[in-house]
């Protein structure tokens, strides 16, 4: 029989089992609007499903039945003694099919058109307010007792009938539904001998399926895993402990015990196993539906639904698979006329697989269509910046097909309602290697695409590599590893050293490999990193373990200190305050009782690794987060040494290659007269030759009437990037360091250079110069920044500060805070709106209600939207600048300061 | 793994939310002692107390989190209580103690350094900490409890391990 008629009937007898008492109530009591409720529901339930499994005769008498019920439920009909009856006449009827269906696994021929009929006269009102009451009786009768007659010839035969009388007689726990039948036979006062027949064929029914399938609570079944759980690892740790001690009386026992605790483990783990079919069941209603919408022809074949996996992994790989299912009929099998066209057959096969393979299962789906478009992806990688034109150049084809997986990546060229919305395979990778599997990806253009996804079985219980590394142990799933090699100290097994990096040569591959004790910072004698540089020095580093492991299409290796056993493990979730911890998947609890930690090998490649994917992902998550907080336009030069540099564009006003012979000399500082007005000029590197022909490059600073030049080796490019800065804070001539453009570039501190430039302005010239100045220099106004980037902070202090204004910056509303704690006053707030604590508005609202309340404020933020704008006026903003607008800003500042003094100023004068 | 001290709670759980003689509603609290300040955490909170732990060290894990253990086959994630509140670590000669306390369906042991009684208190005889109070104390205080000789913070668990990042 089908699994899903097995299910429904299952389901169906369970639902009649709990009506059956609210049956007796509703004799009693036949207005009780909830057990017409539930009735309605489960006929409505019936009617629903059956039609979907393609039952029409109990389709049809559900229907008929929903109907009356409706009215009933409605109010709009009373339920009256006769109406009872017809009720569950209507439900004995269905428990007649179902259970019909459940020996038989075909509905009973005939019909039950008496019924309806009669059904149809109570909800059309025909049935006339008392004479109905009559007839129904007598028909139910009728109906019951001619069910074996002719008109009702499939439906029960002597053999059955006399089969089911000895299940019946047999099952002395079915009382309560006989009770009904008692009840309800008095009424009618009909044949009890057929009655009775029909009714327990009824209650016989659900001995047969009841027993073979059973509702157990998940929970249930999940306390019962983690008890086995616990069991397999006493039974681990006393095998443990038995392997120790030879001889010993509990041998045999034990022996046995391990057999037992084998197969009961494998026993529940069934418990939790479905065919993956049940993952599959919706997606040939999804094909039908993509095929009308698109006018495509696509036949989807299934094989190996009766692969069976843990249950919740089911869960998981469902919408991942929908959705390359789906892609597979959107983008992969093309139209009716353009398979002709390639000469094809004009309906493409969509093939869906599933089969075991050592521990896991193999799932693959498989389409005739035309493949991936391997040019467009490209264009598009390009397009998106995800890889450079030089990279895709080393690349084969199917490399460059692998970034579908990335981000943000659709090549559908129009976006429809089936797909191309761009979100998808980068979550179905995600999702998919969050459960440790893998997904691999084959496409021949015009042939047809196969995706591949490799999964565990359980997730509840892995295999895995026990290793210990600064005598700490950490296991590792067994999944991941693809082998094990003892690096020796010198010989062919060593390891080399690349400038700081070790690597193997693994056969004919340099496999990159990491120290697992520096990755998780657990050192014991925390050696220099030249320790590593020699032929592995230390004694310690002799006979290293490298564990060879494998995500997607990224091999590295971990270097341990020992290696012990494989031991299964139960995964168990971190602490909830751990979860940030990438480097763990999770923690378990050993044989001999420790606690350890589970590594994870994707989080291991994303932290360590240059797989083009892992960091693709972790690179296009970034920069969601930070999209238009930290894109920077940024200008690129090098410093004599030819080591990368760079600077925000927007504090660089010009780009000037200066005339090295016109550079004029003042105590030894140079200056160039630049626009009317003398331009100290500063050299990058102080051992820098500046000629006396020739030009030189230099970026000149500008700040109002003020000008500083600085000279660089070369300019070499300007770019726009996310550029997330690693402050450094030891070295003032750098705010730190970036990854730009694949290179670790420094980012200078312009500060430091306007400071050198202007100590030497104000020296030379004396502060008059800038007496008409904006801003009135004699009083130096207090301004805080409270901005959560310290590349902001680090970059807007100097500015304001050359500028003239005195900065104090907090990193957060809460550490400004405490600046008004303190007392301290401002004049002028700048404050970040996007921050994590406490955003901008609610900072403004806390500030307020203290005694900063009259201090202007200006927002700076990354995106200003009116509605910001308007939100921010409201709760006390003088003005909204986006980051990085200097000019924009030192002005915003100008006006708010200066308006603030003419309030203070009318103020005053009132006030006298 | 320690030594279980869990009898005594489950006694004193016994007695919980017993009523006071006037019918007023009252609560127990275990009493934890920090570098000699009273802590109280509810006794309802508390799943055990363990003596001599081994943690097993949590790379990479923040500062307060001392490490996981084992408890009757569930892990528990050791919390040092001291370091959150800012208090130098214990150099008492005994070792210090773990109360277990479930948090969100996850066990968490509190380092302390002794536990004493349980006590049973009005709720309404909980007044507010000090506004005064140190910032790392305040933000994990649901109030104090005025005892004859002696203060007790009321711990709020929950804030306490979430301020733990």
């Amino acid at each position: 029989m089908d699994d899903l008629v097995v299910e429904f009937i299952a389901e169906t007898n369970e639902s009649l089992g709990l009506i059956d008492n609210d049956l007796i109530a509703l004799e009693q009591n036949p207005n009780d609007k909830g057990i017409i409720g539930n009735l309605f529901r489960l006929v409505h339930t019936i009617k629903g499903t059956c039609g979907f499994l393609g039952l029409g005769r109990l389709e049809k008498l559900a229907h008929h039945g929903e109907n009356v019920m409706g009215r009933f439920r409605d109010g709009d009909l009373e339920v009256k003694e006769d109406y009872v009856t017809l009720i569950l006449e209507s439900v004995d009827q269905i428990k007649y099919i179902i259970g019909e269906l459940e020996t038989t696994g075909v509905e009973p021929e005939g019909g039950d058109a008496e019924l309806i009929e009669r059904l149809d006269a109570v909800y059309e009102g025909r049935d006339g307010d008392n004479g109905g009451a009559e007839t129904p009786e007598n028909n139910a009768d009728g109906e019951l007792s001619k069910e074996p007659n002719p008109s009702n010839e499939g439906g029960l035969s002597d053999y059955d009938l006399a089969m089911l009388q000895a299940a019946f007689e047999s099952v002395p726990s079915d009382d309560e539904a006989v009770v009904v039948v008692d009840e309800k036979e008095e009424k009618p006062a009909s044949p009890p001998a057929v009655v009775d027949s029909t009714e327990k064929k009824v209650t016989a029914a659900p001995s047969s399926i009841a027993v073979q399938s059973l509702r157990v609570n998940v929970d249930v079944l999940e306390n019962l895993m983690t008890m086995v759980s616990e069991l397999v690892l006493t039974r681990n740790q006393l095998l443990q402990i038995l392997r120790h001690t030879k001889d010993s009386d509990f041998d045999g026992p034990l022996q046995r015990l391990n057999h037992v605790v084998s197969d009961l483990q494998e026993g529940v783990m069934k418990t939790r196993m479905q065919p993956v079919g049940n993952a599959w069941a919706k997606l040939p209603r999804i094909i039908r539906d993509i095929t009308v919408e698109l006018g495509k022809k696509i036949d989807l074949q299934m094989d190996g639904q009766d692969t069976e996996l843990d249950r919740q992994v089911l869960d998981l790989i469902k919408d991942p698979l929908t959705h390359m299912v789906r892609n597979s009929a959107d983008h992969g099998i093309e139209m009716p006329d353009e398979r002709l066209a390639a000469g094809k057959s004009e309906s493409g096969t969509i093939l869906l697989n599933a089969f075991h393979e050592g521990g896991h299962i193999i799932m693959q789906i498989k389409d005739d269509g035309k493949g991936l478009n391997t040019a467009r992806i490209r264009e598009k990688a390009l397009e998106n910046g995800i890889a450079t034109e030089d990279e895709l150049a080393a690349m084969t084809p199917k490399q460059i097909n692998q970034f579908i997986f990335a981000a943000g990546f659709s090549t559908a060229a129009a976006v429809t309602s089936v797909s191309g919305r761009g979100v998808g395979m980068d979550v179905v990778r995600t999702n998919i290697e969050k459960i440790g599997g893998t997904i691999d990806l084959d496409s021949i253009e015009g042939e047809g695409t196969t995706v591949s996804i490799k999964i565990p079985l359980t997730l509840a219980i892995v295999s895995a590599l026990i290793v210990e590394s600064s005598k700490e142990r950490f296991a590792i799933p067994q999944l991941a590893v693809q082998e094990l090699v003892m690096a020796s100290a010198g010989g062919v097994n060593k390891i080399e050293m690349i400038k700081g990096s070790p690597v193997y040569r693994l056969r004919d591959h340099l496999l990159p490999l990491v120290y697992l004790d520096d990755l998780l910072k657990i050192k014991l004698n925390t050696p220099t990193q030249e320790s590593h540089d020699m032929e592995i020095p230390e004694p310690n580093n002799d006979n290293r373990y490298i564990v060879v492991i494998q995500v997607g299409g990224y091999r590295f290796g971990i270097l341990v200190d020992k290696v012990y056993d494989t031991e299964e493990i139960v995964v168990k979730p971190v602490a909830s305050i751990l979860k940030h911890i990438e480097l763990f998947s999770g923690n378990t609890i050993l044989g001999d009782g420790t606690v350890i930690m589970i590594l994870d090998p994707s989080g291991i490649a994303r932290l360590t690794g240059d797989s083009p994917m892992a960091e693709e992902t972790e690179k296009s998550k970034e920069t969601r987060k930070n999209k238009d907080l930290k894109k920077t336009s940024l200008i690129l030069f090098s410093s004599l040494d030819g080591s990368p540099k760079a600077v925000p564009l927007q504090l660089v006003s010009r780009l000037e290659d200066v005339d090295t012979s016109k550079i004029e000399y003042s105590n030894g500082k140079m200056m160039i007269q630049y626009r009317d007005s003398l331009m100290p000029l500063i050299k990058f590197d102080s051992s820098m030759e500046v000629s006396n022909e020739g030009r030189q490059p230099t970026l000149v600073f500008s700040d109002g009437r003020r000008s500083m030049g600085l000279m660089v080796g070369e300019i070499s490019d300007i770019l726009e990037d996310y550029i997330n800065v690693e402050i450094n804070s030891d070295d003032e001539l750098s705010l730190g360091n970036a990854i730009i453009d694949g290179k670790a570039t420094e980012v200078i501190n312009v500060g430091y250079y306007l400071g050198q430039a202007y100590s030497d302005w104000f020296a030379n010239h004396g502060s008059e110069d800038f007496a008409d100045d904006a801003i009135d220099m004699d009083s130096q106004k207090r301004i805080l920044i409270v901005d959560d980037s310290p590349f902001f902070r680090n970059m807007l202090a100097p500015i304001l500060g050359v500028t003239g204004y005195s900065v104090e910056m907090a990193e957060n509303p809460i550490e400004a805070m405490a600046f008004l704690e303190k007392g301290e006053m401002f004049d002028v707030i700048i404050t970040d709106i996007e921050m994590p604590e406490m955003n901008g508005f609610d900072f403004a609202e806390n500030i307020q209600q203290s005694k900063w309340a009259d201090i202007p404020m200006i927002a700076l933020t990354s995106h200003v939207t009116d509605k910001d704008i308007e939100r921010g006026k409201s709760l006390g903003f003088h003005d909204h600048i986006a980051k990085f607008d200097r000019e924009i800003l030192l002005n915003a500042l100008t006006d708010t300061i200066r308006n603030a003094k003419k309030l203070e100023d009318k103020a005053v004068a009132e006030g006298i | 793994m320690g030594d279980s001290l869990g009898g005594e709670v489950t006694n004193f759980k016994r007695n919980r939310l017993g009523l006071g003689e006037e019918g007023e509603p009252k609560a127990e609290y275990l009493t934890i002692y920090l570098d000699d300040q009273m802590f109280g955490i509810p006794v309802l909170k508390v799943q055990d107390v363990l003596r001599d732990i081994k943690f097993t060290k949590v790379p990479l894990a923040p500062v307060e989190v001392s490490g996981a253990l084992n408890l009757r086959g569930r892990i528990v994630t050791a919390v040092n209580v001291r370091q959150r509140l800012g208090l130098p670590p214990y150099d008492g000669e005994k070792k210090s103690l773990s109360v277990v306390v479930e948090h969100e369906n996850e066990l968490y042991s509190l380092v302390i350094d002794s536990v004493g009684d349980v006590i049973s208190i009005e709720n309404r005889d909980i007044g507010a900490s000090p506004p005064t109070l140190d910032k790392l104390w305040k933000d994990i205080a649901d109030g104090v409890y005025c005892m004859e000789d002696k203060l007790m913070l009321v711990l709020d668990v929950s804030r306490l391990l979430e301020s733990v990042h």
